[in-house]
């Protein structure tokens, strides 16, 4: 189901933004700093209320959805995110099935069995499977970003909202957890990167939305939403695209 | 059941019956020559016990549902300020010359710390968490909301003491403010318990919403935490606990914050896993520093309260010590 904001609007961060998101594909966002990035993941999350606008889950207005039902179908990466309690990994994981979790007689709640398959998976997909019984605290930096991915894949949501996954990882684990994130885009589901490096998002994305000043600078394909001209506008830098489709690297003059 | 609970439980089911008979007057169960044995263990030391397994139970899951709360092992369930306003209540059923009626003193606790859940529940109310409100503040704007009902209720208590209608008065509220079970009685018990046992019920409930919290606030909401929810859960589970342990015995310090530490390494450290064995735990904790109470020869009886801060303290600062020297230090004890 598509997930659509329309004029959405935050006081002093976003103004009046429009868009409509596709599942399958990955998303994209990016923006100087303070260009309304993480309001807008935030909002699409519903994790804010704008002051004005909605965004639409199929057609059921976010606002509308219990928490817990929105909880099962928009899974949100927040920015480095915390672990309180030195858990170990599988624990993690597994926090990511709490909004299938309840009360036994309630309906609609997911069974021991499909909890533990979901996390299994997870694991599995984020390539955690070793790692298990580890406790965070002794994760490197990129293995802990994985394990934070596969909590949320762990809830098995329609969406994957993720704000600034790649932060603080080297460039082989952004390579690694990017190309899984894409991996997750081809089985169907709505993946949505709040991204810093705009070379991830050129090579790596099927669709890129630039924000600048909380408005919509351009929405598109990555080669056009990226042109030299756009970065030049928004960023203020002159730089051209080198390397071939797939590949590119910017140049900054 | 977990191993851990079933351990705890046991090690709970062999310290009562050794508890009852400890005192002054020892008890031979084999020999039971003395004449008053069977008044002094079903009317002194019975409802003596099973009070300080209530209450321990009540202090140990408050502290584990307040650590998980706040994400950090230092707070303490006297951090919403319920507790010293349940003193409070206490202190001017002193001041009044009304605590000698039965129930008074009770009642008037009861009513403070009443008096500190409204008005957390006021203050939980009115934060807004709609357009504008990140996910950031909430819990620790409600905490220092806390902090300032606690500091307000120990310089009105302080103002109590030192303007006591009688040296009379004023000798019984500092005696009764370091907390302890000595002659509490059956009414006590029929008190404490129903109250305890209630907010236990809502600490537990609070577990799932208080693993999601481990995440971060944010993340917790994306998972479908209703923060008001958690805090109303929280304001009743932990107001009702405390409330009824200051009612019945005063303030009994530390119990909230070591039981949890205790306890934490032997559990997968989920907010939600460690509630039940800290209440366990804090109940074990207590009868047995009560035991002790009433074995160390003093002239009058030891303090529960004094004696817990005693040990407590120290454990405290070496707590702060550990914490120092773990590098990367984000909430998650060793």
């Amino acid at each position: 189901m598509s997930l659509a904001a329309s004029a959405l609007t935050l006081p002093g961060r976003l103004h009046g933004v429009t868009l409509s998101l596709e599942p399958g594909q990955l998303t994209a966002i990016v923006g100087p700093n303070g260009a309304g990035k993480s309001s807008l993941l935030a909002c699409l999350a519903g994790l804010v209320t704008p002051a004005h606008g909605t965004v639409l889950l199929g057609e059921t207005p976010l606002a509308q959805l219990p928490p817990r039902q929105r909880a099962r179908r928009l899974g949100y990466l927040p920015q480095s995110p915390e672990v309180a309690w030195d858990v170990t990994v599988e624990t993690l994981v597994a926090l990511g099935r709490l909004p299938w979790q309840g009360a036994p007689l309630h309906r609609a709640h997911a069974t021991p069995a499909q909890d533990h398959a979901a996390v299994e998976a997870a694991l599995s997909g984020m390539d955690l499977a070793d790692l298990r019984r580890r406790p965070v605290s002794r994760l490197s930096g990129g293995e802990r970003a994985r394990a934070l991915a596969a909590r949320v894949l762990a809830g098995a949501p329609e969406w994957l909202l993720a704000d600034e996954p790649l932060a603080n990882l080297d460039l082989a684990h952004a390579a690694a957890l990017i190309a899984r994130l894409k991996a997750e885009a081809r089985t169907g589901r709505g993946v949505v990167l709040v991204l810093h490096d705009l070379a991830a998002a050129m090579n790596h994305a099927d669709r890129v939305i630039v924000l600048a000043g909380g408005q919509v600078a351009a929405d598109g394909a990555p080669e056009q939403a990226l042109s030299p001209a756009l970065i030049e506008r928004v960023w203020q830098v002159s730089g051209e695209w080198l390397g071939e489709a797939g590949r590119r690297t910017l140049s900054i003059a | 059941m977990t191993r851990l609970n079933l351990t705890l439980a046991a090690l709970l089911v062999l310290a009562l019956p050794l508890s009852l008979l400890a005192g002054k007057v020892w008890i031979d169960p084999l020999h039971p020559a003395l004449p008053n044995a069977a008044l002094i263990l079903i009317d002194l030391r019975l409802p003596r016990a099973l009070l300080a397994i209530t209450l321990g139970a009540g202090l140990g899951a408050s502290g584990a549902a307040m650590q998980g709360y706040l994400r950090n092992p230092l707070a303490d369930p006297g951090l919403f300020g319920i507790a010293p306003a349940a003193a409070l209540g206490a202190v001017l059923s002193f001041w009044t010359g009304l605590s000698a009626g039965p129930l008074i003193l009770p009642l008037f606790a009861l009513t403070g710390a009443g008096g500190a859940m409204a008005l957390l529940g006021l203050i939980a109310g009115h934060r807004g968490d709609g357009a504008g409100s990140g996910a950031g503040g909430g819990i620790a704007l409600f905490t220092l909301a806390g902090m300032m009902i606690a500091s307000l209720a120990g310089a009105l208590m302080s103002l109590a003491i030192s303007l006591a209608p009688t040296p009379f008065a004023q000798s019984e509220i500092v005696t009764w403010l370091m907390g302890a079970l000595t002659d509490r009685s059956w009414s006590d018990l029929t008190l404490a318990a129903p109250l305890t046992f209630a907010g236990l019920a809502l600490l537990r409930a609070s577990g799932p919403s208080l693993d999601a919290l481990l995440l971060g606030e944010a993340a917790a909401r994306s998972l479908g935490l209703e923060p008001r929810r958690l805090q109303a859960l929280l304001i009743a589970g932990v107001g009702l606990t405390v409330g009824a342990g200051v009612a019945v015995a005063g303030i009994i310090g530390f119990v909230g914050l070591m039981v949890p530490h205790v306890v934490r390494p032997f559990t997968d450290r989920r907010p939600s896993r460690l509630i039940v064995p800290s209440a366990l735990a804090g109940a074990l904790l207590l009868l047995v520093a009560d035991c002790l109470c009433r074995l160390i020869p003093t002239v009058t009886e030891l303090r529960l309260g004094i004696a817990l801060s005693l040990v407590g303290a120290p454990f405290f600062l070496a707590l702060l010590l550990r914490l120092r020297r773990t590098p990367a230090f984000d909430g998650g004890l060793g």
